[in-house]
Formats: structure tokens, C-alpha cells, sequence
């Protein structure tokens, strides 16, 4: 057992855990945060992406005790103070970016990333970036159109709509 | 300007709040106090005799509180097929026990043959992982190509049956003498043999289940990722463990997608729930995507030989098909209906055929169970057909855009009985084709095709004009046809004493977004705010006796249902009224959420007689009860027939083989749409999963059975970089005639049109490219496999 000090959505969490407990394991059941999904186990479906230290990140094949003194941020996290959808959100909701949600909140932080590192991308710019991330139930068509549309761009012309 | 509520509005979907901020609520979710963990120890031979499982060991490690094999669930009951189907001969089909826990034989790599159930999860998977270690499986040689396995009758699956044959079934026999005339007369036959590849579901969801025994009570749960959870109730106690009907609860709560593979009854449901009873303690479960691969039913694996009986100028005359379709080692529910009547029942398409013959072989190997996958029998069949005709237009050298305006029904010719028994009640396939070739821009295609020739890339179109059956089913049809259970669906509209509405509904939803659009549509029939209703399903103590979601069935039949309980909730209204405006009940007229006599302003809201009903002061207690609920129950007249024209535009790189989608329109007819935005989401994950389908998925078992694509490192899942932006269309719309919406059902037809579309137009590239040697190329149409057929 080793003992993991980290911030999680802007709260300090302690917790005494087996050195082989993954960060989604310890986020889903240590910490009640099961907005995390956990799809594939091999870090292909991108379900369980949260931002360690502002980058993304699969959880589901990192230790919990690797990320130590680091700052954690998952989907539960993600929502304006007043618990409204922030605007990576509101746009997945807006433009129906979304089905079963599952992958929702993996794709939702990886597309949160992106826009940080660039915040009008391309849609082949997207599309390569969500690559490691899977969805079975949109075809991809609205998920790239939330993007745009979070980026501030014209979503609906650039989808020839 | 848009409609903004009601139906036909693009209302926002209200599930969303929650799965976008993390707060969803799937069955791997729940913490339950006392919860203990299964583990299955699963095959890893294709097939194998059990010898001996050696528990002693395992049994004492830590936290490990109970094991079970085969050998305790061999005295309960098999997971039954749900379509009994006879053979051409008349015989019943065959129809092994599918037990809960492999006993004496395991039959596909994953086969479960032991669980163990233990404290934390990392002590069930150390314990099953010794289990595994101490069980002695002597091998046997896998049954995996169906061709051999009906060939060589020496080597069985089930020791039963000597052909590995579950059934040779005909569609329809007494028709075939007339079939085979036709070809025999006919001036040209197109003869194209073809594989329909199998595919994993991979809805993102693993499988999940906890049970739970309530020794108290002496009450089940069983919450889990189902797209049905009566039908899984109706198993588990009426087949499987003879838990009471009224003594289980199943829950299906949010579900990660189904897409079919979440219909069926598994083995870990009864596993789960036995266990459970045993220890008193929940006992939960979660597939690994490795076991999802595993043990989820795949879908599609058909091998076809498909003849096509036509005039010179391109009317077609005759099909015939034949059939080997692989059902894997165990009948999966819905398995024996998916390749007979939801694949032959639809081999004329959309096309006025005079005679159309259909034979399938089902064959048992040593793989994974096969069922319905979105689209269920119906893609198999429009591939078959579109593949032949885009086949036969090249070899008379027709235009395929004109070979298929020649041969589709027109408007005129319904409601129209095909040879394979169906009645198609309307539609109107030139208004789809039409629209296609004006949005794909079909005008412009020359050039664009110089463009890609420019950039050294073969461009090529595909066209695929398809219909399909939805809205499973009229219950007397089926039962003829073999089904063992009803297909109708179940609503119960509750408005409650304050004026707004529960509605409890037997559809499921996991990623349709029924929550949003039920409510659209009765707060539109009862002129209220959306707002004010709550859409309840997945849990069969709050909701009727429903059959679920799959066949794009919700809104055509479970739609039904919630209007006609609507109508009944509209009538006592009425009644009501009539009473507290002293008028009489012919002379109330219910409109925008008002009961008014009509020609008066006199009129009640509807929140006062919903009010009036559950504080029956001014009510007419002595000729009406109080309250305001009603459920009705629907069972489908005919089946709804959504059709469209797709068109797929591909670049082709002669270089590598490697096709990229360039463009992909659909003009579809749905009947009526109730909300635009959720109808073309389904058409976009369905056109997604058509283009994995033809361009990447495979499932490949060695010949030892071992599955080769286990894992998305293997297993090629379309990615947002293999698919481009699509262009979708509904604008053109014919009712459907037998439901009081209109609707047809939106959730497989892009499943179902697009792998035609797109290997046709491979086949077009190529043939552009002066590659005129290839007539087929079997999906997914790889780069190895392109680059082999353009240097074949």
C-alpha cells in the first residue's frame, strides 16, 4: 500500500492505495467519480481521458501513484462554478454531439485539450486529434461540428449543411 | 422557420446535462453496500472436453467466496432461442441447451465454464486466473469454416447434431419451381458470390450486471446493460432459473449503446443472480473489452451466392440466393430470425421482381454466438441485391441510376405484396433517388473525378437504393413465422394531481434519446409544456410490460402505444370536463391544452381536470373513477418500410489501395420525423458504421478459432479521421399508413444502405481507372485487398 496525495477538480485528496491501482480505478472507486468510463483497458477508446496537469491523458493505464502531487481534472470537473456546462458542453449539447455518452466524457476532455493547445483547428485538425478517441453511436459528424462550433467557427457551413 | 417544440422541433436533448457533466447513471456506476465481485474463467480453446475443474485451490485463496462451474446450473434451464424455424423439409430446426456455465463441452474461445466470486475484484480475477490454471481441457479440432463444418460431419459442436446444421431453411419453397423457370428463360443471369464479413457490435458500454437477493423478501434485481429488460426478465425466470416473474426486478439504466448486442440474455445475468442468492450479497460483474469481443454476439457472417435473373436492357426477372449463415456455437435470442425473416423477407428490396427465391443455411461452429447487429439481416440482404444489380449493370453496360428508376416500384403500386411476403403499405422511391442525384451533386461528378485524376486518385460513385422492415411486429405474423414471443409495445401516460405527466414506456433507450422525444410528442398531443413530462423507462417495477428497443421499433410501435394511452387520457378528459362545464361530452373539444364546449368560451385547462381527477370534489364519481392514468398496449398492424438512396463518392489510390471516403449523401423517407436533429444523428452513426463495415472491420478466427481482432488494436473500430462530413436528407416523406404518426423508424438505415454504396463505389473507381478485371471485392475492402484486385 502506498499513500497518493493529489488535487482532483481543484480539491486535495489523500488516500492509501495498492501501488497497482489505476488513476481511473482510483478516481471511479476511490473517489465516487465515475463520470470516467473505462471502455477498453488497452488505452484505444479514450472513455477514460482526464487531464493530468493540464494534459490529456487515458487514465486506465497510468497509476494512481503516478500522479502524486499533480492536478487532476475530469469531466465532473469540467462544468462552469454555477454548474452550468462550460462551452466545450454546451456545444456537444447544442449540436447533438452526443448519443449513448459513454465515450462523451472522454471526448469532451480531449476536446477540451485540444482547444488549448489550438484554439481554431481545422476540421482534419480535429479529426486527427480525437483519433484515439472511439464513438460507435455518432459517426463522428456532430462530435466535429461541436468542436468547430466550441472553437467559435461556423460549424454548419464547414459541414456543407 | 423551425418548428421550436413539439414535434417535429430540434429540441435539445435533456439527457445530455448529465452524461455531459459526468453524471450519468451505467450499471458499472453503482457502489451497492456488501458488493462482492465475479470473475468468469472463460476458454481459451475453441473447442474443448471439460475433464476435471480442480476448485480446491482457488477456493482457499483470499477473499474468494464462492466458485461455480457447469456443473451447478446443469439441472436449470438453457438460454432459449426466440424463433423456432423450421427446415424446407418441415422439420424443427436444431436447438442445443445453452446453459449458463459451460458443462462437459466448451464450444468458442470465451466460452465461460467457472466463476468466482470474491471479495474485491483483483482477488476474483487471482483466483479465477489459479482456476484456470487447475482445469483440465482436453482440445478437440475447432469447427470454424462453415463450409468444412457442414462438409465433415465427423467433427460436432454439439455432439447432437451430426451436420452442425441448425436448419436448411427455403423462403419460399412452394415458389421455387417458378424461380428456377425463370432463370432458365431468362435472356441474362449476373452471378456474384459474396461474403458478408463479421462484425462486433463494440457498443462503447462493456456488458455490465449486478444481482442482488433480498432474503427478507425473498426479492431479485438484476440491474444491467439491456436494451429490453422484460424480455430479459421473461427469460431469466420463465426459462432460465425459474426466479418468479413477480419476484425479480430487472433495471436497465443508462446503457452505453446496444446496437443489438445488448437485446439478448447472457449467461453472467443468471451467474450474477445465483450467486447472489447464495452469498446475500450483491454480486457484480463487468466485461474487459476483451470479453466484450468474446462473448458479445457478433453480427452479419454470411456467405452468399446470389443470382440475378434480368432482360438485356436491365428489368430484373428473378433472384435467388443461397445462404450459409454462421449462428456460432450457442443460439443467441434472436439468431435464427436475423438470417431468415429479417433477411429473406426483404431479398426483392425495393424493386418490382417477379420472383425471388431465398435459401439459408444456418451452421453451428466453434465461435462466438451471431445475432442481430444493427440492421439484422437487412444489410446482408441489401448488399446482396445492390452488389448484383451494380454487377449486372456492368456487364450489359448500363447506367446504374437508370437500371434502378426502371425497376423500383412506383408510387402507384401500393400497398404491394412482394414474393417474399411482405406488404409494403407505401413509398415513393423516385422522390429519394431524385433527391440524392440533385444533393451529390451526380452533374458535377466529371469533374470532380479530374481532380481527383490530378492528384493521381481513381474517383469513383456508388449508388445503393434500399428499403428495409422496421417497426418489429404484427404479434400473429410472427407467431406463425415462428417467433415465441409478442412484438408489441406498451405506454402508461400518469398526469399527476398538479398537471404534469409521467410517462412510463417498454421502448428502451441507450443513446436514441427518447427521453427528449416522447416527451415532444405528448406534450404536443396534450398541448403542454416539454417540460412538464418525464419519460420512464428501463425498469420493469415502474414500467408496463414493454418489448424494448431494437428494429427501429421505439417510436413505430411504443410510440403508438403512448398515443393511443394519450387519446384515452384525452377521452376521460373530456368526460370530466363535460361534467364541470354542465355540458355534454360530444359537444367538448380538446385543443392547444383546453377542454371548451365547443362555440363557447367555456372552457378547463387541462391542469384543472387533471386536478379534478384527484380531488374529485366536482366529478362525476357515480359513472367515472377518479384519477388520470391510462395504459394502452400496441400491437403493430404490418411492419413500417423506411427507404432511401445513398450515394458514396470515393478516392481511390492506385498506388497503395487505399480508399478514402470523399463524399456521402443520403436522401432518406422516414415517414413523418419527429425531431430532425436526433433522426439525422441516427443516420450519421449508422452511415459510420456502414463505411466500417465495407472500408475496415473484420472478425477473424484462425482455423484453431482463436479470435485474431480481439482488441481495438486489432479489431479496426472507424475512427474520426476514416469518415468525412455527410450529407443527410428526409425531406421527402410518405406517412407510413398504419400508425397515427406516421413514422417508419430511423436507427438502422444507415447501417443498412451504406456498405453497398460505398464497395460499388470502389468497383466504379476502378472500373473508371480501366481496371475492368474486377467484378467484387469482398468488405472491409482493405488496401491489401484493393491493391490484390487492381493487380490481380
Amino acid at each position: 500500500m502506498t499513500n497518493v496525495t493529489m488535487t482532483v477538480n481543484g480539491k486535495t485528496v489523500s488516500a492509501e492505495i495498492e501501488g497497482r491501482t489505476l488513476l481511473s480505478a482510483f478516481l471511479r472507486e476511490g473517489l465516487g467519480l465515475t463520470g470516467t468510463h473505462v471502455g477498453c483497458d488497452t488505452s484505444q477508446c479514450g472513455a477514460c481521458v482526464v487531464h493530468v496537469d493540464g494534459k490529456a491523458v487515458k487514465s486506465c493505464t497510468m497509476f494512481a501513484a503516478d500522479a502524486a502531487g499533480a492536478s487532476v481534472k475530469t469531466i465532473e470537473g469540467m462544468t462552469n462554478p454555477d454548474g452550468s456546462l462550460s462551452v466545450v458542453q454546451q456545444a456537444f449539447q447544442d449540436h447533438h454531439g452526443l448519443q449513448c455518452g459513454f465515450c462523451t466524457p472522454g471526448m469532451v476532455m480531449s476536446s477540451a485539450a485540444l482547444l488549448a493547445e489550438n484554439p481554431k483547428p481545422t476540421e482534419a485538425e480535429i479529426r486527427h486529434y480525437l483519433e484515439g478517441n472511439i464513438c460507435r453511436c455518432t459517426g463522428y459528424h456532430n462530435i466535429v461540428k461541436a468542436v468547430l462550433a466550441a472553437s467559435g467557427q461556423d460549424a454548419a457551413a464547414m459541414a456543407a449543411e | 422557420m423551425p418548428k421550436d417544440y413539439g414535434i417535429g422541433a430540434s429540441t435539445k436533448r435533456r439527457e445530455d446535462v448529465r452524461f455531459l457533466s459526468g453524471r450519468g447513471n451505467y450499471t458499472d456506476d453503482l457502489t451497492l453496500h456488501g458488493q462482492t465481485f465475479a470473475v468468469f474463467v472463460r476458454s481459451n480453446v475453441a473447442h474443448g472436453r471439460i475433464k476435471a475443474i480442480n476448485t480446491a485451490t482457488a477456493a482457499k485463496m483470499p477473499g474468494v467466496l464462492a466458485i461455480f462451474t457447469g456443473e451447478d446450473f446443469k439441472d436449470v434451464g438453457g438460454n432459449p432461442a426466440g424463433w423456432l424455424i423450421n427446415s424446407r423439409d418441415g422439420t424443427p430446426m436444431r436447438e442445443p441447451k445453452r446453459p449458463v456455465l459451460a458443462h462437459g463441452k466448451v464450444r468458442h474461445v470465451g466460452d465461460a465454464y467457472a466463476a468466482v466470486i470474491a471479495e474485491t475484484y483483483n482477488q476474483a480475477k487471482d483466483a479465477a486466473q489459479q482456476l484456470a490454471d487447475d482445469s483440465d481441457i482436453e482440445e478437440l479440432p475447432a469447427i470454424i469454416d462453415m463450409k468444412k463444418a457442414v462438409a465433415d460431419a465427423s467433427n460436432r459442436v454439439h455432439d447432437e447434431i451430426p451436420d452442425n446444421l441448425c436448419f436448411d431453411w427455403g423462403w419460399i419453397e412452394d415458389n421455387r419451381a417458378a424461380v428456377d423457370e425463370a432463370f432458365k428463360t431468362a435472356p441474362h443471369v449476373t452471378t456474384l458470390e459474396l461474403v458478408n464479413n463479421r462484425l462486433v457490435p463494440n457498443a462503447m458500454e462493456p456488458r455490465s450486471s449486478i444481482g442482488e437477493y433480498f432474503p427478507g423478501t425473498g426479492d431479485y434485481k438484476l440491474t444491467t446493460t439491456s436494451q429490453n429488460p422484460h424480455l430479459t426478465r421473461l427469460l431469466v425466470s420463465a426459462f432460465v432459473l425459474g426466479i418468479p416473474e413477480n419476484k425479480l426486478t430487472v433495471v436497465a439504466p443508462d446503457v452505453g449503446g446496444g446496437f443489438g448486442s445488448k437485446i439478448y440474455h447472457y449467461g453472467e445475468e443468471a451467474l450474477v443472480l445465483a450467486a447472489s442468492r447464495k452469498l446475500g450479497r450483491p454480486v457484480r460483474w463487468t466485461a474487459e473489452r476483451s470479453e466484450s469481443f468474446l462473448t458479445d454476439a457478433h453480427g452479419r457472417d454470411h456467405v452468399t451466392k446470389i443470382e440475378m435473373a434480368s432482360t438485356k436492357d436491365g428489368e430484373i426477372l428473378a433472384i435467388r440466393t443461397e445462404t450459409l449463415a454462421n449462428v456460432g456455437a450457442y443460439l443467441s435470442n434472436f439468431s435464427t430470425a436475423t438470417p431468415t425473416f429479417l433477411h429473406g423477407t426483404l431479398m426483392a428490396g425495393p424493386y418490382k421482381v417477379p420472383h425471388v427465391y431465398v435459401n439459408v443455411k444456418t451452421v453451428f461452429t466453434n465461435t462466438a454466438p451471431v445475432d442481430a447487429y444493427r440492421g439484422a439481416g437487412r444489410p446482408e440482404a441489401t448488399f446482396s441485391i445492390e452488389r448484383v444489380v451494380d454487377k449486372m449493370c456492368r456487364e450489359l453496360g448500363l447506367d446504374p441510376f437508370e437500371v434502378r428508376r426502371k425497376n423500383l416500384l412506383t408510387p402507384d403500386q401500393f400497398p404491394y405484396t412482394t414474393p417474399v411476403g411482405l406488404v409494403y403499405d407505401t413509398g415513393n422511391y423516385q422522390a429519394t433517388l431524385d433527391k440524392l442525384i440533385e444533393l451529390a451533386d451526380v452533374a458535377g461528378f466529371d469533374k470532380r473525378a479530374a481532380a481527383s485524376k490530378a492528384k493521381g486518385k481513381l474517383r469513383g460513385m456508388g449508388l445503393s437504393t434500399w428499403i428495409e422492415a422496421c417497426g418489429i411486429a404484427p404479434s400473429n405474423l410472427v407467431g406463425v413465422l415462428g417467433s415465441r414471443v409478442g412484438l408489441y409495445d406498451a405506454a402508461t401516460v400518469r398526469v399527476n394531481a398538479t398537471g404534469n405527466i409521467s410517462v412510463m414506456v417498454g421502448a428502451h433507450s441507450h443513446g436514441q434519446g427518447h427521453e427528449t422525444v416522447f416527451a415532444q410528442i405528448v406534450a404536443e398531443q396534450l398541448g403542454i409544456p416539454e417540460a412538464s413530462v418525464e419519460i420512464v423507462h428501463g425498469d420493469t417495477s415502474k414500467i408496463p410490460f414493454g418489448m424494448g428497443s431494437y428494429g427501429s421499433r421505439s417510436l413505430a410501435v411504443c410510440g403508438t402505444a403512448m398515443t393511443k394511452a394519450v387519446d384515452k387520457i384525452i377521452a376521460k378528459g373530456k368526460k370530466i370536463a363535460a361534467h364541470m362545464l354542465e355540458a355534454s361530452e360530444d359537444d367538448i373539444v380538446f385543443n392547444d391544452g383546453k377542454f371548451s364546449v365547443t362555440g363557447t368560451d367555456k372552457a378547463k385547462t387541462f391542469g384543472e381536470i387533471a386536478f379534478s381527477a384527484y380531488v374529485p370534489h366536482n366529478y362525476p364519481l357515480e359513472t367515472l373513477e377518479p384519477g388520470l392514468e391510462e395504459t394502452a398496449f400496441y400491437d403493430p398492424a404490418n411492419f413500417t418500410y423506411p427507404a432511401g438512396a445513398y450515394l458514396c463518392e470515393v478516392e481511390v489510390d492506385p498506388e497503395t489501395g487505399k480508399v478514402d471516403i470523399a463524399a456521402f449523401t443520403c436522401a432518406d423517407d422516414f415517414g413523418h420525423v419527429m425531431n430532425p436533429m436526433i433522426v439525422e444523428g441516427q443516420v450519421h452513426g449508422g452511415v459510420g458504421q456502414g463505411i466500417g463495415q465495407a472500408l475496415l472491420e473484420n472478425t477473424t478466427y484462425d482455423e484453431n478459432g482463436q479470435l485474431l481482432t480481439a482488441s481495438y488494436m486489432d479489431y479496426a473500430m472507424p475512427r474520426a479521421d476514416d469518415v468525412p462530413f455527410y450529407t443527410v436528407d428526409h425531406s421527402c416523406v410518405t406517412p407510413c399508413t398504419h400508425n397515427p404518426l406516421g413514422v417508419k423508424g430511423c436507427g438502422e438505415a444507415g447501417a443498412i444502405g451504406t456498405p453497398p454504396a460505398v464497395v460499388n463505389a470502389v468497383i466504379d473507381a476502378l472500373h473508371r481507372g480501366g481496371m475492368t478485371h474486377v467484378a467484387h471485392i469482398d468488405m472491409p475492402v482493405s488496401p491489401a485487398r484493393v491493391w490484390a484486385a487492381i493487380n490481380g
